[in-house]
Parts: structure tokens; sequence; C-alpha cells
């Protein structure tokens, strides 16, 4: 064991969403990446009834020295990964800091109580402002629109791992991304995941 | 290569705590493995089922969970090697069994896989599974990660058959459902041969008939047993200490609890004045070792989720002792320094040991939270649970709804487990109104629907799911229909056991290791049991209501709706579309319609969603399924559906 070290050690990821946005395989995906490169990964899921439409998140854990706990401490969030951009504010009011880095995906997923019109749903300016002033560094890019013009939104959670990769932030490239899904995923799918994968890159340079 | 096939020296995966309890099993040379689905537990299941040709085991997911105890302990019996994994909830309903196997005594190698779900993330209760081990008297082990996931599998078939007891493994859902770097150990690859020896004494334990009687001599063989297995925890590897020798404070944890604690030790810096004492054998406890470490300072700190389980049982154990360890001073659930009920985290046992060593720690920076309480940050919208987008419950539950409404008699709908226990919430209209155990929906209409003669005329309605109905359901309804209880039951049927992720159940043609298997006809039986039963499709809101209404006024006995529609993310249905959808603007009146917004205030599928601008609604066209249901509800008829070529 040991990879290389990283920039904080442990390395604390969240990747956050909506249920069925991928976010499990997402976090999944991301970690086996870690694990070939040689580091101890701790993720702590929440899923199961959450799944349903409610927020869902993963702590990812990384370390070249030991396992850490599935539950990252509040205010200890190195990097926020996100499949909707409330969700990354609702990440960061937990586990923010000063000096937290945000990645997130801009299209909204309205709540329900959005939808029937008892809360509201912040302007996607508001929402800019908002996590600007809760990070050192922000990404936004449209991945669900990019994953779209792939020809299937799921895809966005691909296009979000090679954004992460993109950022600098953890020692991960594309050839470990290709050896990783090859292992789950059937040929034929391979090359649109790998395109997603090219897509989230381009999007951070 | 698959972490469950992977027999190359040395390797390591990164696998999920049930992934980790699967491959122990595997490396144990497990042969029958046998559960009911429940969040966190699933997964180990589902694992071995993925490899039973390939191991030449034999997986199945039984009707309940006590059934699957009695299919493994029949393994056992016949001196194969037997698993059998349930969430929390499942011990009770197999916990009848279970005492009797603890008196009764195991053969080959069985181990009860059970995983609590403190914090209720899953559930709806966060009931204990520990003391069904002390009080039925077994071996209980605790992982406290996710190597030891594996490793104390595989070590708990040989504790069983070295006592000839169940083993009780215990998993928590931040152990079960959470992911770490796993090395393997060999694949099994012996071969058994199963046979049930019935011939010898009642008291051998391989040769005579498996039974808990007669029950004093058994009982006192049960209590020899677990003084075999304290010995053996004594020198037990899953018991671990890490700090100084005198250390200022002592933390007792187990379990998930072992990792906030290190975490929590860290973050502090308080590695030279705190002693963490790991303890992977629960019950019976390691009186000896106990003894050496409470002797070692006098402050002590317990460090478990949920009931006070390892602290009661060190403090009888300490009281028993107090003249060779001396007093102490305890921390734990009973003085008030850890929560009695949730889930914990690294940060609760940070602020308590804060308090007990009088550090200082900033947990967020004030300017920094300053800011978080500035709008829109502090008024985020929060994200109720709902039906995903095309689920058949939303549509279930409005028929239920308007039927009741229509009939305005302040009828009501007993609920019960599954993802329909939501129809407690919003986007089941409220309809709900019990939630308890499997089956108990069903149960509970039973005894209500026999309330007339004392003046009670509401009508009432119980739901069940299809994988509920064969697991607690049946017996509900033979009770309704022997005594003539007024109730409709409204069959939920989505074809699977879909909130725990698609398991078969005796319904489907399918078995959990993908063979062909004999449905049992859900119409037919309850037929037989004689009911009245329907079947409608649930999309069809007209015909489910008009049904539905017609059988909550029929006064007479027991009516069965069974409204079928597979589940929106069933791997059948899921990524296909019947309808494109679309909302026709002109015709959309926004909010000066009459509906007053029925289709996105009150049906709220989270794929349509309000143009607060435009005043219309609209159709999110990456997460609408295209079920089509909300063009039917719609009274301008603005929205419309085009079958999909």
């Amino acid at each position: 064991m040991g990879g290389i070290p990283l920039s904080k050690d442990p390395y604390n990821l969240i990747i956050t969403g909506v249920g069925g946005q991928g976010n499990v395989m997402a976090s999944r995906v991301l970690s086996n990446m870690l694990v070939r490169k040689g580091y101890y990964v701790t993720i702590g899921e929440t899923f199961g009834a959450s799944q349903r439409g409610g927020p869902v998140m993963s702590h990812i854990r990384v370390s070249a020295q030991s396992a850490w706990s599935p539950q990252i401490p509040r205010g200890r969030a190195d990097i926020v990964v996100s499949l909707e951009p409330i969700e990354a504010i609702r990440i960061l009011k937990s586990y923010g800091n000063p000096n937290v880095k945000v990645l997130t995906n801009t299209r909204p997923i309205h709540p329900v109580g959005v939808i029937s019109g008892e809360l509201d749903y912040p302007s996607v300016e508001a929402i800019k402002v908002s996590i600007r002033k809760l990070s050192s560094i922000v990404w936004f890019i449209d991945a669900t629109e990019e994953a779209m013009k792939l020809g299937n939104p799921i895809l966005g959670n691909i296009i979000m791992i090679g954004a992460v990769f993109g950022t600098g932030e953890l020692p991960v490239g594309r050839e470990t991304f290709k050896e990783v899904i090859s292992e789950s995923l059937s040929e034929d799918r391979l090359d649109i995941n790998l395109k997603a994968f090219d897509m989230g890159a381009s999007l951070i340079a | 290569m698959s972490y469950l096939t992977d027999n190359r020296e040395d390797m390591q995966h990164l696998l999920m705590g049930n992934e980790a309890i699967a491959r122990g099993a595997l490396e144990a040379g497990v042969n029958v493995a046998s559960g009911y689905p429940g969040t966190p537990s699933s997964e180990i299941i589902e694992s071995l089922a993925k490899v039973a040709k390939e191991r030449n085991l034999y997986v199945e997911w039984s009707a309940n969970e006590k059934v699957a105890m009695e299919v493994a302990a029949a393994a056992s019996f016949a001196k194969l090697r037997s698993l059998c994994a349930m969430k929390q909830v499942g011990v009770n309903v197999a916990s009848d069994f279970l005492l009797h196997l603890g008196l009764c005594g195991t053969r080959g190698g069985m181990v009860l896989v059970t995983c609590d779900d403190p914090g209720a993330l899953s559930s709806t209760n966060e009931g204990p599974s520990r003391h069904y081990a002390q009080m039925f008297e077994i071996p209980l082990l605790e992982p406290g990660d996710f190597q030891e996931a594996k490793d104390m599998t595989k070590w708990a078939f040989e504790l069983s058959e070295a006592i000839k007891s169940v083993v009780m493994v215990r998993s928590v859902t931040r152990v079960s459902h959470a992911s770490g770097n796993v090395r393997l150990g060999a694949l099994a690859e012996t071969e058994r041969h199963a046979e049930f020896r019935y011939d010898g004494s009642p008291l051998s334990a391989d040769e005579g008939p498996a039974e808990s009687v007669p029950v004093g001599q058994k009982h006192r063989l049960q209590q020899e047993k677990l003084q075999m297995a304290t010995q053996l925890f004594e020198e037990s590897p899953f018991n671990t200490y890490q700090g100084p020798e005198k250390p200022e404070l002592l933390i007792i944890t187990a379990s998930a609890g072992n990792l906030y604690t290190r975490e929590a030790i860290s973050l502090l810096g308080a590695e030279d004045r705190v002693g963490l004492l790991k303890l992977g054998t629960t019950w019976p406890l390691p009186s000896r070792l106990l003894k050496r470490y409470l002797a070692a300072t006098d402050k002590i700190m317990f460090v478990e989720e949920v009931l006070p389980f390892l602290e009661e049982n060190v403090k009888i154990l300490a009281a028993e002792k107090a003249r060779e360890v001396g007093v102490k001073t305890f921390y734990g659930k009973n003085e008030g320094t850890m929560p009695k009920t949730g889930e914990l985290n690294p940060d609760i046992i940070v602020s308590a040991l804060c308090k007990i060593l009088k550090i200082d720690y900033l947990t967020i920076d004030p300017d920094y939270e300053q800011k978080l309480q500035m709008p829109p940050i502090a008024g985020v919208p929060e994200r109720a649970r709902t039906f995903c987008p095309g689920c058949p419950h939303r549509a279930s539950f409005w028929s239920i709804h308007n039927a009741l409404q229509m009939d305005n008699r302040r009828g009501f709908v007993c609920g019960d487990i599954g993802c329909y226990a939501m129809g407690r919430f919003p986007c089941g209209f409220n309809t709900t109104k019990t939630l308890h155990a499997m089956g108990s929906g069903a149960g509970l209409a039973s005894g209500f629907g026999k309330l007339a003669q004392f003046g009670m005329n509401q009508p009432v309605l119980a739901v069940c799911g299809d994988s509920t109905f064969f697991h607690a359901a049946i017996p509900a309804l033979v009770n309704a229909v022997h005594h003539n209880s007024n109730i409709t039951l409204v069959v939920l049927d989505n074809s699977g056991t879909a909130m725990t992720g698609f398991q078969p159940h005796p319904g489907l043609t399918i078995n959990a290791m993908g063979d062909e298997a004999q449905e049992i006809d859900i119409t037919k039986v309850c037929e037989a049991i004689g009911a009245k039963v329907e079947t409608r499709d649930p999309f069809d809101l007209e015909e489910t209501q008009t049904t539905l209404n017609r059988l909550i006024e029929d006064g007479q006995g027991v009516k069965v709706l069974i409204l079928r529609q597979e589940c929106a993310l069933s791997p059948e249905k899921k990524h296909t579309k019947q309808y494109d959808m679309q909302i026709d603007e002109n015709l959309c009146l926004g909010e000066d319609c009459g509906c007053n917004r029925l289709c996105t205030r009150i049906f709220q599928c989270p794929g349509l969603v309000w143009d607060k601008e435009k005043n219309k609604a609209r159709i999110d066209e990456v997460l609408c399924v295209g079920c089509g249901v909300c063009s039917l509800i719609c009274p301008a008829g603005a929205i419309e559906r085009k079958e999909v070529a």
C-alpha cells in the first residue's frame, strides 16, 4: 500500500446529488481508481430509503497511510463534487470550510416542496454567489446538458469523474478510469463512457 | 476479476462490508445461504447468489427470515456450513426459532448475520439485535472494520463448529453499506457431503435428533458452550488495544464505534492520553481481558450505538471485580455523556472527549459559520423523500385517496413495509395512517374491521406489497377472512422486492440463483383463503377508483384488490418509455385554472415541474419516464401523452 503522498492526508471528498443520478456508481468508480493507485479508501454511503428522490451523499476518505471512518467530521471536506447545485450548498452547510473546493453540475432538480410551491428554489445566480462565498475554488459545469448531447443524461456522473481528473486534485487518470470501468461495463458501452470522461476533463481546462 | 472468485494470493479489493461478509463465507466454504431482503443486509445473499453455480452453493431468498433461518439450520444439521442474513427486524421474526436453535445446538458451522440500522437510515425503527445473543445464550461477534467483516465471518464458522452453536455476527449500516480495502484470503476448496443423522442419543451433538429437549440438560450444555466461547475470546485477535499503558481515559468500543473513536482521538491529538479497547467478541465478554484493562485506569468511557449493551455488561463485570480493579468513573449512556438514540459519528465522540479531557476544539471557523446563516444558504430548500417518477404507488395512492374522499366516512389505510410506507407522506397524499412491522397493515385492518359493534363506521383498508404479502400478510388475511372482518386489502404488486433492489420472491418465476421457479399466484391464494379478489392496473385511474369505491361500499367481509404494475426502476422497465409527454401551453391555464395546480401542488411527480416565469407546468425531460398518468389528472387536458412508437 501507499500511493504517492496527497496534498492532505486523509483527503476528504464528498460526492452528492439526488437519488437516481448515479452517485453511488460515481463514488465506487472513483474510489476503485484510487485503490488501484495504492491508496486506502473508505466510502461511507447513504442510500437505501434515501434513493427515492432524496439527497444522496458518499463520503470518500483517501489516505496513503491508513483507513479512516466512513463519516467525515463536520467542517472537514476538502472537495465537494455535486451532481445538483443546491445539494452542494447543503453539503457545505455541514462539511464546508474556507479552504474547500467545489465542483458542481448546474442543472437543478426541483425538490417536491418546490414543485408544490411550498418552497423556493434559489436562482442560478444566487446559487453561484453562495457557493463562491463558501469555497476557495469552484468549477461550475453543465454536466447533464453535455451528457444529453452524448445521448443519455445518466452519463452526467461520468462527466463529473472526468472533471475531477481535470481539476488535478487527485492522482487519478484516464488509463485507470478505463481499467476500472472495463471491469464492470460491457465493451459496447466503454466508448461512450470514455467520451463522457474526456468531455468532463475538457470542461475544466 | 470479481472479488468473489479472485483466488490470487494477497489481493486487495475495495469491498462494501456486506461484500466482505460474503467473501468471508466463501473463504470458510459456506454451502448454503439464505435470507430475506432488507437494507442494509441484502448484498450478502445477492453476492453469494452470483457465484452459487460456480462455487456449488445453494442460495435462496426465503419467504421470510424465520424460514430463512430454518433453511440454514437444516443445512447445518446435515453437517454443511450455512449462513443466513437479515436486517435487525428479521431477527425478531426469526427469534422464536433462534431460541430453540440455541438450545438444540448446530453441527456444520452456522452463522447468523444481522445488520442493524442505528439512526434508522433505512428502517422504521432502530431496534437492537445484540440483546438476542445474550438472551438466547449464543456467541456474538461485531466487526470493527471492513477487513474484520471478512475475517470475522470466516472465523465465525470455525467457532460455530468448535462449540456446536449458531454464532451471531452483528454488523451495522456504516459497516455493511460502507466500503474499504480488504485483503483477500484463499477460497475454501473442501467438499462436504450432506447427511442428517438422528439415531444417536438426544444429547449427542452430531448423531441424535435435532431438538431443544430435554431442556434441563440441553440448557446446561448450552451454557457450557458459552464458557468455551469465553475462553476462545480471551485470546481473540479481534479484541485489540491501542494507547498508553496507563491511559487517563479508557474507551471501550465495538463495531462502527471503533472507526469513529479512532478518528476522534486523532482529530484531538489525544493519542497519549486515551486508550482504545476495541472488542470484536462482545458476548460473552472476555472477562480476564477486560479485568486487565479496567485495572489500568479509573475513567472508562463506552462508545456504542443506540442501547448500552457493552456498557451494562462491562459494568456488571466491574462490580463483580471491584475488589481487584478498583472503583471506576463511567462515561456512557446511563449518565448522559453519549446519546441512547441515533447513530454516532466522529463529532459526537470529539465533543464527549473535549468535556472529559477539557480540550478546546473548533469545529467550524466562526466567520464561515456566519456565512452559513445568510440567505439563500440558510434556507436552501429541503428535499423530501418521494416516489420516483413513474412509480405505480403514486397512482395507487391517488386512487385510494380519492376513493376515500368520495366515500366521505373518514376511512383510512393501514400501511406496511416497503417503498409504499411513504404513503404517509405528501407523495402518497398522506393516505396511510398506521405503520409497524411487515404484514401489520393487514393484521391491524383485521382488528379495525371488527369494531362495527362498538359503533365504528369508518371504512378500513390496508396495503401491502407483493413480497410483504408472502412474508407476513397471509396469516393476517386468513384471520380476517375467518373472522369475517370487513376490510379491503390492496396488494400493491410491482413484481419484485423493489425497495431493496428487485430480489425475487415466491410470486415470481425466477429464484435467487437465476433458475426457473414455480410462482405462487397471489390471486389464487387470496381466493383459496376465501376473499373476493379483483385485479386492476393502477395507471388506469378511473377504473381503479371506481372499483375501490365499489369494494369499500360492499360492507361484507374481506375484499382484495390487486393493483399490478411493474416498478419504474425494475430492470425490465427502466429506460423504456411508454409515452412521450408534452404540455400544451395554450391549454394550461396556470394559477388561474380552477384546478389549483392539481398536477404539481398535489400530484407532485418529480418529472413534472412548475415553470414560475411562464406560469405553466413543464415536463422535466431528464426525469420523466413517460408513464402517462399525469395526463389523466389535468382537468384542462393540457398534459398530452403520445404512445412511443
